[in-house]
């Protein structure tokens, strides 16, 4: 077919042209308004159970002072010294280096280990120093409370307390911390606080500091901007002296990681220059200084970092001092304490009251000193005593406004808690009176001790446990929107098939229910003065209009009874054909059940990356099984062949061959698998890492020339397949565009890989130009697709109208030879678009010299505008992934492309009456498809494993707004619901625009058949013009059953996380899987409108182009 | 006669069903360490042999198939050597497809294709027994009212029951539960050798109760 100058490969010849051809018009309208409707039915509801899901805690805006009664009466006649607050003053100044990522293990030195990792043995000057002057440094494990995303850790490290779920939403937009902490204590006391380097303490902490040097920190590939620029003020700053807390946090490690991840020779650099910093920052500091390393988390094997693994929890605190700091020995193992054990150690420190929320426990051996044990432990004491009166304070006016921490518990602590303090003011009291005798009062005071210390533990652990509040109503009241707005649309697809224009009459009453309902709800808010809720008002006007739905359609169904039941006949029919379809609906509904059956077990949302294929590949098998057993696929019987015995059709072949694809796309795509930490002997895929980080060179030029030229196949292939149905004749821009504009896509982004991946110091003085590159071509390809999308929108034809009205007959006469010249047929197929009515026909025949139009491509027309979009689309979204998933991308288009011949040859096998109905199988099967593709897109429904670098295609520095990057991110991780949606009116269009070749084989046979039926065949996409009332409802019809999908699942992950919602699982698994699926869900309906409204956007222009054609 | 007949159906097919208990039990007496979980494979590999020693003698004793001519010897040796290709074969595909539905590609081939081998005695097997190397034969019983005699109605029975229990087989896999008997293919090969028995126990009650409604075609 690829032949030169076969341009007449597909024309429809048009007869007697006249508005009347069309007698009504599409509606188009009223279908978009009732789909919009639908989804803001689901989105209401998702807004109502997140409302009522994601955890929240109250913050107290209370705060401490120094007043504050908490401080126990003085021992051994010691009185505070004038001016100190609480405790006396320790240090009067503290250095507090954040190093970020900086994991437990790359701060620990085994002088025997001989062949050290890449991240091993690299702060050797912290091993010298703890080892050398053990009473002065010390070692510490430093356990972070998931989430493990550094926004959560600097709230956690200055409040002391835990920082909830859903904050791990805001790291893009980093909000100011408004509960008490610590920095907000020492500039209450008159302190002086100097940071530098990560700007996310800029949000949070604004107008703190007294003096501050931010550094961008979003672009986690650049690994030198953050820390060189510390390093530049760090060692002026300390020596100049004017900071009583100096914050220094150090990115170049936590970028490093996830550039490169830890096991990267990049990353014993960097840790390197951390330990050059550390010696000479050493060298620099005073005699009254204490200096903390510490990192705020860890990170995976991959570098990343946001989930409560080991690896990401576990991070290194470093303590040391010029002045002797400890009593004691180090242990021999490092000891683990929590990160929130650092807010109340350094506030008492430096001697500033206890931010008023923390729940962290002292690290009572910093102030020990080096006086005798009895002093120390009575030292110790009073710190704890402090700390559990504050904790105690904070837990009572926690309890006064929130009732989710459990009576009995804070019951239990309140008298745990009393007793300790009761029992040290006796001690204290007979200490005065010197009634104890040494070794008595020294286990007094160490079970004393202990029993603070037991009080603080329990206290932190009663507030992780229950700062998971939930509020079981909006729940409820989400999930029961999210599963009447699923039987909506399961209601409203099935009436679809009964009356073509019911959704008029259903979504007006509806629509009105709820504003009204929507306007009371919003005026007894005015009159009772009650603070307006958005989200209630929204969700009670859904709830409204769906009950006015549910009303009609009961006032509706009798009718329907008694219509049916005047025809008895016709009735009994229906109901044999309704049983008929509920059978074939049972295989791809029982699929959809397993699939949502698979989403109340964690272990099946952890594997759902196969269990999507599995389940695809199960799907199209029964189908074929189906067809087989109903004997559908071979040979009818009573032709030449002995009875009992069966051979298949030659389209049976087809259509397996096609299975035998389809299974091997699904198989190739586990190849681009992401991995998630609950498999531990998972390895992520090779391909996911980008070009750049491979390091032998001949591979990379492998895999690059791979990746261009399969890019250039796809190309090639839209292009021929538009060639093939005739779009690729006319001289429209968009058709100018395809010729012209995609290999120049294609080049762009061949340009930009090439540079991107190419080493970075390996240029030299072609830096500066690379760095422009790397801009410019991704803005190329942004301007260039959004070009083709805009040409699209606008002239959305792609027809060739050749208009021979006037040179008389020449087109007409190969259409008269047409049975006897199959040859001509089989190569040159016009399709014939012809008016079937008696009255036309005379009149055409009357004029049919005359009036000839041959349009090429008209019977492809809405197809190939939504063809072109997804390739454009797939442009930009390959664009935001790594060079080697433009494989999974070329897959995708693959699968897609199987799946709808599957779909269109099953049909026709099946002898499917119904052409305007898209069957259950398709669309589950799609939506499958497009399931499996985010996991082989390399994505996982976790926070870690969202590729972030896509926020910098195309952006070097900064972000200026929060929206870009959140597209950027978002496009790339739900590419594949965006494809999948958008190409969903494919499944109706498709077998019209492959209903050639089956027909042609119903002309040969009946060529004696009378001929205006053989001509009526070629129709194609026209077909659906011709009845425009139903192709609206098809439309319509199938948007809702994506929608009942969708909305299926959605469900299934809503129940699943209202279930299970204290299941172990429910932060790791449920709680992320629900919210990627609720935002997959905004998605795809979103893209599903798009597409819908292109098919429509091209429907006015066939409609335009008709009148145009009958004006000349 | 056809009572007659379907109680030898019944009796052939206990007479499976107990064989493969057998296999599960018999071999502990003679080998050392021998468990159904523990060595699975060599399990599989007695299965197999068992079932399809006892399928082919079954065939020769019953002769469900009666319309089989005489044939000379040469005839008899090349649909023997026909079925043994066939089978093997079928054994080629049945691997190909458990591994495009997602068993490990190169990592335990043995096991893959030790199951594809079960997978075959169950189905394949049985239709070479009944219908011999004839595609036309086999695609026309699987396929509604193909049936023509009740051993090809207790075939369709079988042979369905074992790939849907060798499917429902793949479920537990991924289940965090660590029981030995979620190995590859373990679980599977259990689920479709259950899938088996229940067809085999399934196919006589099934047209027993249906013997009104089952009407073949007469040759």
């Amino acid at each position: 077919m690829g032949t030169g100058g076969v341009r007449h490969l597909a024309q429809v010849e048009l007869w007697g042209l006249s508005l009347s051809v069309f007698p009504h018009r599409m509606q188009r309208w009223p279908v978009l308004l009732f789909l919009a409707w639908v989804c803001f039915l689901f989105f209401s509801g998702i807004g109502l159970f997140m409302s009522g899901f994601l955890l929240t805690r109250i913050e107290l805006a209370n705060s401490s002072s120094c007043s504050d009664p908490l401080v126990p009466p003085p021992w051994d006649k010691q009185s505070l010294p004038p001016g100190s607050c609480w405790v006396p003053q320790r240090f009067p100044k503290v250095v507090l280096v954040i190093i970020d990522a900086l994991r437990f293990e790359f701060a620990l030195f085994n002088p025997a280990k001989v062949n050290p990792l890449p991240y091993e043995n690299k702060l050797s000057f912290l091993h010298h120093l703890a080892t050398s002057q053990p009473h002065h440094a010390r070692l510490y494990r430093f356990v972070a409370d998931p989430p493990t995303a550094t926004m959560q850790r600097i709230k956690g490290l200055t409040t002391g307390s835990l920082p909830t779920f859903i904050d791990v939403g805001s790291n893009f937009a980093t909000y100011a911390i408004q509960e008490d902490n610590l920095l907000a204590q020492l500039v209450q006391n008159g302190r002086r606080v100097v940071f530098m380097g990560d700007d996310t303490w800029e949000g949070l902490f604004p107008k703190k500091f007294f003096r501050s040097y931010f550094f961008p920190s979003f672009n986690v590939k650049d690994l030198h901007t953050v820390d060189n620029g510390i390093l530049q003020y760090l060692y002026p700053t300390v020596n100049s002296g004017e900071w009583d807390l100096l914050i220094a946090h150090f990115l170049g490690v936590d970028h490093c990681g996830h550039k490169h991840g830890p096991d990267h020779p990049e990353m014993a650099k960097k840790l390197t220059q951390m330990n050059e910093m550390l010696r000479s920052l050493v060298d620099h500091l005073g005699n009254d200084t204490l200096l903390l390393v510490a990192g705020d988390h860890g990170m995976t094997e991959t570098g990343d970092h946001g989930g409560d693994s080991q690896r990401e929890v576990n991070a290194a605190l470093f303590v040391y001092s010029k002045t002797p700091l400890f009593g004691t020995d180090p242990p021999k193992e490092p000891e683990a304490i929590p990160q929130v054990n650092l807010v109340p150690t350094v506030a008492l420190l430096l001697g500033v009251p206890i931010p008023y929320s923390n729940i962290g426990e002292v690290m009572a051996e910093l102030f020990s000193g080096d006086s005798d044990t009895v002093s120390e432990a009575l030292q110790q004491l009073l710190v704890y005593h402090i700390n559990a009166k504050q904790v105690d304070r904070f837990l009572h006016s926690y309890s006064l406004v929130a009732q989710d921490l459990p009576a009995e518990q804070l019951q239990r602590l309140q008298e745990l808690f009393s007793s300790a303090v009761e029992e040290h003011i006796q001690l204290l009291a007979q200490m005065q009176r010197a009634m104890l005798m040494s070794p008595e009062l020294e286990s007094k005071l160490r079970s004393l001790i202990s029993r603070f210390q037991l009080y603080l533990r329990q206290a932190r652990a009663v507030c992780t446990q229950s700062w998971a509040r939930f509020h079981p109503l909006r729940m409820v009241g989400g999930c029961t929107l999210i599963a009447a707005s699923c039987l909506l649309c399961y209601v409203a697809s099935e009436l679809a098939t009964v009356s073509d224009s019911f959704y008029r009459s259903c979504l007006l009453y509806p629509l009105l229910w709820g504003l009204v309902t929507a306007v009371l709800r919003g005026l007894a808010c005015v009159f009772t003065q009650e603070e307006l809720d958005l989200l209630l008002l929204l969700s009670s006007a859904a709830a409204a209009s769906l009950l006015g739905f549910f009303w009609q359609w009961w006032g509706w169904h009798p009718k329907r009874a008694r219509l049916l039941g005047s025809q008895p006949p016709l009735a009994s029919i229906g109901l044999r054909q309704r049983l008929r379809v509920w059978l074939g609906m049972a295989f791809p509904m029982g699929i959809l059940l397993f699939r949502c059956g698979a989403m109340f077990s964690d272990s099946f949302v952890v594997a759902e990356a196969q269990v999507a294929p599995f389940l695809l590949a199960s799907l199209v098998m029964l189908l074929i099984g189906k067809l087989h057993w109903d004997g559908r696929l071979t040979v009818p019987e009573g032709h030449k062949q002995p009875l009992g015995f069966s051979s298949y059709r030659k389209e049976s072949w087809h259509l397996l061959c096609l299975v035998t694809v389809l299974l091997v796309c699904l198989r190739l795509s586990g190849f681009f698998h992401q991995c998630r930490e609950e498999i531990p002997h998972c390895r992520p895929s090779v391909f996911l890492p980008p070009l750049a980080s491979l390091r032998n060179t001949r591979a990379k030029n492998l895999f690059y020339l791979l990746c261009v030229a399969l890019l250039a196949g796809l190309v090639y292939a839209v292009r021929s397949w538009l060639r093939h149905y005739g779009n690729l004749n006319s001289s429209d821009p968009v058709v100018l565009f395809v010729r012209w504009g995609f290999p120049l896509v294609v080049l762009c982004i061949a340009c930009y890989w090439a540079v991107a991946s190419s080493a970075e110091d390996s240029l030299g003085k072609l830096q500066e130009l690379v760095q422009v590159a790397v801009i410019a071509f991704p803005w190329a390809v942004y301007g260039l697709a959004s070009i083709g999308l805009l040409l699209l929108l606008c002239h959305p034809m792609t027809v060739f109208a050749k208009d021979s009205r006037e040179s008389a007959g020449s087109i007409v006469t190969p259409y008269q030879g047409i049975p006897s010249s199959k040859v001509d047929l089989l190569q040159v197929i016009p399709q014939i678009y012809k008016r079937m009515q008696e009255s036309e026909k005379s009149r055409l025949e009357r004029r049919s010299c005359r009036a000839t139009v041959a349009a090429y491509g008209l019977g492809s027309v809405y197809s190939a505008a939504l063809v072109i979009a997804l390739t454009l689309l797939g442009f930009l979204l390959m664009l935001l992934h790594t060079e080697r998933l433009s494989l999974a991308f070329l897959l995708l288009f693959l699968e897609a492309f199987v799946l709808l011949h599957i779909h269109t040859r099953a049909r026709s096998l099946a002898g499917d009456t119904e052409p305007f109905s898209v069957p259950w199988f398709a669309v589950i099967s799609w939506l499958l498809a497009a399931s499996q593709f985010f996991y082989s897109t390399g994505h996982q429904p976790v926070f870690p494993a969202i590729h972030w670098n896509a926020a910098f295609v195309g952006f070097h520095l900064d972000h200026s707004t929060n929206l870009l990057p959140a597209v950027l991110v978002g496009a790339n991780t739900f590419a594949s619901h965006i494809l999948f949606a958008v190409g969903c009116p494919l499944l109706l269009l498709w077998p019209f625009v492959c209903e050639m070749p089956s027909s042609q084989k119903k002309k040969s046979k009946r060529e004696s058949q009378e001929e205006l039926q053989t001509v009526d065949e070629h129709m194609m996409e026209m077909r659906l013009r011709e009845s425009p009332e139903k192709f609206s409802t098809a439309l319509l019809q199938l948007g809702l059953k994506y929608l009942f999908v969708l909305g299926a699942q959605l469900l299934a992950c809503v129940c699943a996380a209202v279930i299970l919602r204290r299941h172990l699982m429910v932060w790791k698994v449920f709680a992320p899987k629900f919210l990627f699926e609720s935002l997959g869900f905004v998605v795809s309906s979103i893209c599903l409108l798009l597409g819908i409204s292109l098919v429509m956007r091209v429907d006015c222009a066939v409609s335009a182009w008709f009148s145009r054609l009958q004006l000349r | 006669m056809r009572e007659a007949e379907l109680r030898r159906l019944l009796a052939a097919n206990l007479l499976c069903a107990v064989s493969i208990v057998l296999t599960a039990l018999v071999p502990a007496l003679f080998l050392d360490g021998f468990s159904v979980l523990g060595t699975h494979l060599t399990w599989l590999c007695v299965c197999s042999v068992c079932v399809s020693v006892l399928n082919v003698t079954l065939c020769l004793i019953l002769k469900p198939n009666p319309s089989s001519k005489r044939s000379s010897l040469s005839n008899k040796i090349s649909r023997f050597l026909k079925c043994c290709i066939y089978f093997f074969m079928s054994c080629i595909l049945f691997h190909a497809i458990i591994v495009l539905y997602g068993a490990p590609l190169i990592e335990s081939v043995t096991e893959t294709f030790l199951f594809a081998v079960l997978l075959s005695t169950f189905t394949t097997l049985q239709c070479l027994c009944l219908l011999g190397p004839n595609i036309q034969a086999w695609i026309r019983v699987f396929s509604r009212n193909g049936a023509m005699s009740i051993w090809e109605n207790s075939l369709q029975i079988t042979t369905m029951c074992s790939i849907l229990g060798g499917w429902f087989g793949a479920f537990p896999i991924p289940l965090d539960w660590d029981r030995p008997w979620q190995v590859w293919p373990i679980s599977c090969s259990l689920g479709a050798t259950f899938g088996y028995m229940a067809g085999l126990i399934i196919a006589p009650l099934w047209i027993h109760w249906n013997r009104k409604q089952l009407t073949y075609k007469s040759r």
